[in-house]
């Protein structure tokens, strides 16, 4: 009980700052409750009509409608929904907030017919694929944006691939994980010799060592970051330096950011430290009596190292590599600042839909699938490698 | 003192000097030889320099001087790899990703011995720690003797003409140490491999080796089989360091031939034998066994000198009566005496003399 009171304000940050907001994307990746409450007369009507059919909707449903939009406009709710409809087809949301004033003015009781009324205040009203739209939408729990994520739609006929103009969302995500791949392993290559250096050399030396390392993990990351825009650029600290060398001729200056190539080597920079320490301090565990043994027992220095050293430094490796991997695939930042488009991860695209977009749905059906691929890689290490064999201390 | 004729010399240190910064020597002039098939125990003192030894002698430390000579020839330039000498670890540096078997197999592996012959060795190795069923475990499902027997194995199974051994025993409790030190002598005299073994144990020292090394402060202190250690210690740090031993201090008043007469700073006078003392006048600090010394006055010669001594306690351990008491201004002088029937029970406060044949007590330097 006691010990509860001691981690109780962790307790309640961990609960408001983690669990509720992941709790609150992935309930937000489904819900759809908008179409049914704002148009639960139409819903209804359209219960009965068939979407695959080539008749527009009867009279009856287009007066649920006018009732329902009466109500809505009243509450301003009609935009909203234009907006969320406008997700899935483009020209809803100008459709919506065009009618709103005409619509208005109806009085649903008197004025009927509406059918014709309505195909006169917008065309669209004359059109299948909108009550198609309203229809697929109308369900509570939807699908919808997780299919959107993976660049398909819900329609009347069922899930289908978007437009080819459209699809960039399960490119972009393989993207994610193939530069992550290459990020990681970069940082493999990077990290283990130093690594090796750090656990082997003497204190003093070893410690100076360290302080070098830890020195950029100090500085900020936006700091680091722009400090590679300029390094990179064309006219940049690199280019200038291979040009001034001779290896580069003037006119043929590396392109090496705000593409791939540039997000690879600042992100390989930037999450270097996450890589040396776990495998430092697992390198620091292996007794040197071990390479001892060994040598005794005739070993060249190479059989040493590859058959003695380097399987007992694989927990360093494997610890080292989860954390950049699953750190790199959800990063933002420093793609955003070097990546351009071609160097942008699915993050950035999380970003769009969170600020510019405002859809927030798909943004949750993104995020939540990044979820669900970071637990099925930890799932697939534990059985692979075990997670017992991480150390990070 | 060992001039065990030169070239039978199977291991040989000659005037070795070790320095880690350039200024204080770890190891000073370390002159050793070793004939074949010797099992020679490096003894002493943490920081003596014995560890540093093994080490130049394995290869995992370069002498700063002198030379190191392995079967006639010098192995200072020779990498670890290439000079073929088994080693045992003190945590025994079992390769944990490695099955036993697989340990076994190791070093045989990079000599590319054939797989049906490394079988047939990894086989013969293991039974001949009587581990013959424990192939297949990993290192960690093993008790530490368990183990300790493995790396044992590992060390023979390319046999190897020299084994070192760095405290192998330390980390087992006393009965199982006790035990692997019957099994790893039988071994290295079966297998005629000759042994370098190095503890900070002197039980361990005395039972298991043909001669051992007594180190302290870099130097060898005295190189001798372990009887001859015992009994005949030749400077004060080996008869403090081997075995149980009093001391009394004193000036030497003179000296005649084999005995000498030593004055103790309390006035009285006892019979010695003069070891590291040469002239009447200076101190020394004389060394005599517990077991040595004698109370019953028929055993002792007529003319000997004798002490006053009180007896300040008494222990009872079974086999041996052991008194403490107060002689010539020492309150811990212990005198052993073997519970035999007509063994006497001294109380606490008894005033008696003791005395000892003067072979018994040696007069060593201050």
């Amino acid at each position: 009980m006691r010990a509860l009171m001691l981690i109780a304000p962790l307790l309640v940050f961990v609960l408001l700052s983690f669990v509720i907001p992941i709790a609150s994307m992935l309930f937000r990746s489904v819900e759809n409750g908008i179409v049914s409450e704002t148009l639960p007369l139409t819903v209804e009507a359209l219960d009965g009509w068939d979407a695959d059919g080539d008749q527009l909707p009867d009279e009856a449903i287009y007066e649920a409608f006018v009732r329902d939009m009466v109500v809505a406009i009243e509450a301003k709710k009609h935009t909203r929904l234009g907006s969320r409809l406008n997700y899935e087809e483009t020209g809803m949301s100008s459709m919506f907030r065009k009618s709103g004033r005409a619509l208005k003015k109806l009085n649903p009781d008197t004025d009927g017919p509406f059918k014709d009324q309505l195909i006169d205040i917008h065309d669209g009203f004359g059109e299948l694929q909108t009550w198609r739209v309203i229809k697929t939408h109308s369900v509570e729990v939807t699908n919808g944006y997780f299919l959107n994520a993976i660049d398909m739609q819900r329609t009347h006929e069922g899930a289908v691939s978007q437009p080819e103009d459209k699809q960039i969302l399960v490119k972009l995500f393989i993207r994610t994980m193939f530069m992550s791949l290459i990020i990681t392993g970069s940082c493999i290559l990077l990290a283990y010799p130093i690594s090796y250096l750090l656990a082997t050399l003497p204190m003093r030396v070893s410690n100076l060592l360290m302080i070098l390392v830890l020195l950029p993990f100090w500085t900020s990351l936006l700091v680091r970051t722009s400090a590679w825009k300029v390094m990179l650029q064309q006219q940049g600290v690199i280019n200038d330096t291979l040009v001034w060398l001779g290896l580069v001729s003037d006119s043929a200056r590396l392109i090496i950011i705000n593409n791939q190539i540039g997000t690879i080597i600042a992100m390989t920079h930037i999450l270097l430290p996450f890589m040396i320490l776990p495998m430092y301090s697992v390198m620091q565990t292996i007794p040197v009596t071990y390479t001892r043994a060994a040598k005794s027992m005739g070993a060249t220095n190479w059989t040493t190292f590859w058959r003695i050293y380097f399987p007992q430094s694989i927990p360093g490796i494997g610890a080292g590599s989860i954390l950049v991997f699953i750190l790199s695939i959800g990063y933002y930042i420093t793609p955003e600042i070097v990546g351009g488009t071609k160097g942008v991860f699915i993050s950035n695209r999380i970003a769009y839909h969170i600020s510019s977009s405002l859809n927030w749905g798909l943004a949750a059906a993104l995020g939540t699938i990044l979820l669900g691929v970071v637990l099925i890689l930890y799932w697939a290490y534990d059985k692979i490698v075990g997670i017992d064999n991480v150390k990070l201390g | 003192m060992t001039d065990l004729s030169n070239d039978a010399a199977f291991v040989e240190f000659q005037r070795v000097q070790k320095s880690y910064d350039g200024e204080i020597l770890v190891v000073k002039d370390l002159n050793l030889s070793m004939p074949k098939g010797e099992f020679l125990t490096m003894l002493g003192p943490s920081g003596s320099g014995k560890t540093t030894c093994l080490m130049m002698l394995a290869g995992f430390e370069t002498a700063t001087h002198g030379e190191i000579m392995l079967d006639g020839q010098p192995i200072n330039n020779i990498p670890p790899h290439k000079r073929g000498i088994g080693m045992v670890f003190q945590n025994y540096a079992l390769f944990p990703h490695m099955t036993v078997a697989e340990n076994l197999s190791f070093p045989l592996e990079v000599r590319k011995i054939g797989k049906s012959d490394r079988e047939a060795k990894v086989k013969r190795a293991l039974d001949m720690v009587q581990m013959g069923d424990f192939g297949n475990r990993r290192p960690a499902q093993l008790s530490g003797g368990q183990q300790q027997r493995i790396a044992l194995a590992r060390a023979l199974v390319f046999e190897p003409e020299l084994v070192l051994m760095d405290e192998p025993l330390g980390a087992l409790d006393k009965q199982l140490r006790e035990h692997m030190q019957f099994e790893i002598t039988r071994l290295a005299h079966e297998l005629g491999i000759t042994t370098v073994y190095v503890t900070h144990d002197q039980t361990e020292a005395l039972t298991m080796s043909d001669r051992v090394a007594v180190f302290d402060d870099g130097r060898i202190q005295q190189l001798a089989p372990p009887d001859q250690l015992y009994e005949e210690p030749e400077n004060s740090f080996v008869a403090q360091f081997i075995g149980e031993n009093n001391t009394l201090e004193g000036t030497v008043k003179s000296i005649n031939g084999n005995t000498c007469i030593v004055t103790l700073d309390d006035g009285s006078e006892i019979d010695a034998m003069p070891v590291n003392v040469s002239r009447p006048g200076e101190r020394t600090t004389v060394s005599i066994r517990p077991e040595r010394v004698e109370f019953n006055k028929d055993r002792l010669h007529s003319d000997a000198h004798t002490l006053k001594a009180q007896v300040k306690e008494f222990i009872y351990m079974g086999d041996v009566f052991r008194f403490r008491m107060s002689v010539a201004g020492n309150d811990d002088f212990i005198v052993k005496t073997r519970n035999a029937p007509d063994a006497v029970r001294l109380k606490p406060g008894e005033e008696i003399e003791i005395g000892w044949l003067t072979q018994d007590c040696r007069a060593l330097d201050a």
